[in-house]
């Protein structure tokens, strides 16, 4: 969770359970729950570092509490972040192993394991169904999270039907 | 087997969604067994299972010009129960639309059987066939297929006026479809007027119109955005739920997992057929969805 955090203090400092509430907010269910002893930790690795730096502030009624700021070195390191494009997926699919092994060996013929794979797929498409059905229409982030797992399981099945194509 | 004008039949048809058993079309609803249509062999030995609405046995399609001949179905065995959704996957080419063409009698088999509700339908006559699809067959195409010029009101109307309908009669059942399908200010249009969304909806109310039992529909949302698709498919749920039978040819695995049932054909055969178990376990919410594609 690096690149979140600094992300988050570019905007302003902040200490470290206003971050781990700032991620929920934005994210909301669709954020693993951050811990915030994660956070912590992550905190103190940045700033060995270099990327942010901190000092404590006074509460009059609570324990001071340790503010981040962001510093320039981790300002750069940010901006590199957001340039670089981030790597498409890769196929190094297990089942494309086993479509291709298992009939060589004698274990399966490659249409009852293309029949097998679909149904699978099919079955996990049916639950994204569900839960687009059932998601917060407010939760813009969990929307589109589970239509890109909707979309890449629709590229699976047309590969699998690729395959089928080629190999059948 | 009757081949008369559909005068005189009672509307809506008394038994759709049909009741267990079956009813001869266009013999006056006796409640007896109508034979077969003329031309058919007697002495078949497979009667269909009450349940199945729809079954076909050994269908094959050939299409033949200039000396070349193209198996685009070769031998197709299916079941749809009454009340059933089953999608039909497939690459392209796999005799996908030709199957359904050839079910809704949009085109003649070459061989092999299909039963409808209880009735075996692959030797009807065109003019036989149109009967029993205004009656008991709803139809979907990708492209709307509506009646350009005519009205909104006007497609949906036809096919219950086709079907003995009084206009009252037709005119109350276009209301509450369209309603219901959200497009009651739309019924004065031209369907060019609308959007392909739209146009949709209306293709589906038509199609609606006679409370079919079995709606089959061809890529239904293939021209559709997400928005759409999902309207779409909302709408078709509905008809499920009030139990009509639904064949759809679908690329979109988002409208197939909605199934019942996927029957896969490849190479014009059925290379699978399976209910769809939902869900796999351990898939519980989105956060799930990010480890899932992990």
């Amino acid at each position: 969770m690096r690149q979140p955090l600094l992300a988050l203090l570019a905007k302003e400092p902040a200490h470290g359970y206003e971050l781990k509430l700032a991620l929920e907010q934005i994210f909301g269910q669709a954020y693993p729950s951050p811990n915030i002893g994660q956070v912590y930790v992550t905190l103190k690795r940045l700033e060995q570092d270099g990327l942010v730096c901190s000092q404590d502030v006074a509460q009059t009624t609570r324990p001071n509490k340790r503010v981040y700021e962001l510093t320039p070195a981790g300002r750069e390191a940010l901006r590199a972040w957001v340039d670089e494009p981030i790597d498409g997926p890769r196929i190094r699919d297990e089942f494309f192993i086993k479509l291709v092994l298992a009939p060589m060996a004698g274990l399966a013929d490659r249409m009852a394991l293309m029949n097998s794979q679909r149904r699978h797929y099919l079955s996990l498409m049916r639950r994204l169904t569900e839960l687009q059905a059932d998601a917060d229409s407010a939760d813009t982030a969990a929307r589109l999270l589970i239509e890109g797992a909707i979309l890449h399981l629709q590229a699976d099945l047309d590969w699998l039907e690729r395959c089928q194509e080629e190999l059948v | 087997m009757s081949r008369s004008a559909p005068k005189g039949l009672p509307w809506p048809p008394k038994d759709s969604p049909p009741a267990r058993g079956f009813r001869g079309d266009g013999e006056g609803g006796t409640g007896k067994r109508i034979p077969r249509p003329g031309g058919v062999r007697r002495g078949d030995r497979a009667r269909p299972p009450e349940a199945a609405l729809l079954r076909t046995s050994g269908l094959v399609k050939v299409y033949r010009a200039d000396g070349v001949s193209v198996e685009a179905v070769r031998g197709v065995d299916i079941e749809v129960a009454i009340g059933e959704f089953v999608a039909i996957m497939g690459p392209s080419g796999s005799g996908k639309s030709t199957l359904l063409h050839v079910l809704g009698g949009l085109e003649p088999a070459t061989s092999g059987e299909i039963w409808l509700r209880g009735q075996r339908v692959d030797g009807l006559s065109t003019a036989g066939w149109a009967i029993l699809r205004r009656r008991h067959v709803g139809f979907v195409f990708q492209f709307f297929n509506l009646l350009s010029n005519m009205t909104v009101a006007d497609n949906v109307e036809l096919p219950a006026l086709l079907a003995g309908a009084t206009a009252r009669q037709a005119r109350k059942r276009r209301e509450e479809l369209l309603a219901e399908l959200g497009l009651a200010d739309k019924a004065g249009a031209a369907p060019a007027r609308l959007s392909g969304g739209e146009q949709q909806r209306v293709a589906l109310a038509r199609a609606l119109a006679n409370e079919p039992s079995l709606l089959l529909a061809d890529e239904p949302t293939g021209n559709l955005d997400s928005s759409n698709t999902r309207d779409v498919l909302r709408l078709l749920r509905r008809a499920h739920d009030r139990g009509q039978a639904i064949l759809m040819v679908t690329h979109d695995a988002r409208v197939a997992s909605l199934a019942d049932r996927v029957i896969n054909l490849f190479d014009g055969m059925v290379a699978d057929d399976a209910a769809i178990v939902p869900g796999p376990r351990g898939v519980n919410g989105v956060r799930d969805v990010l480890e899932l594609r992990g």
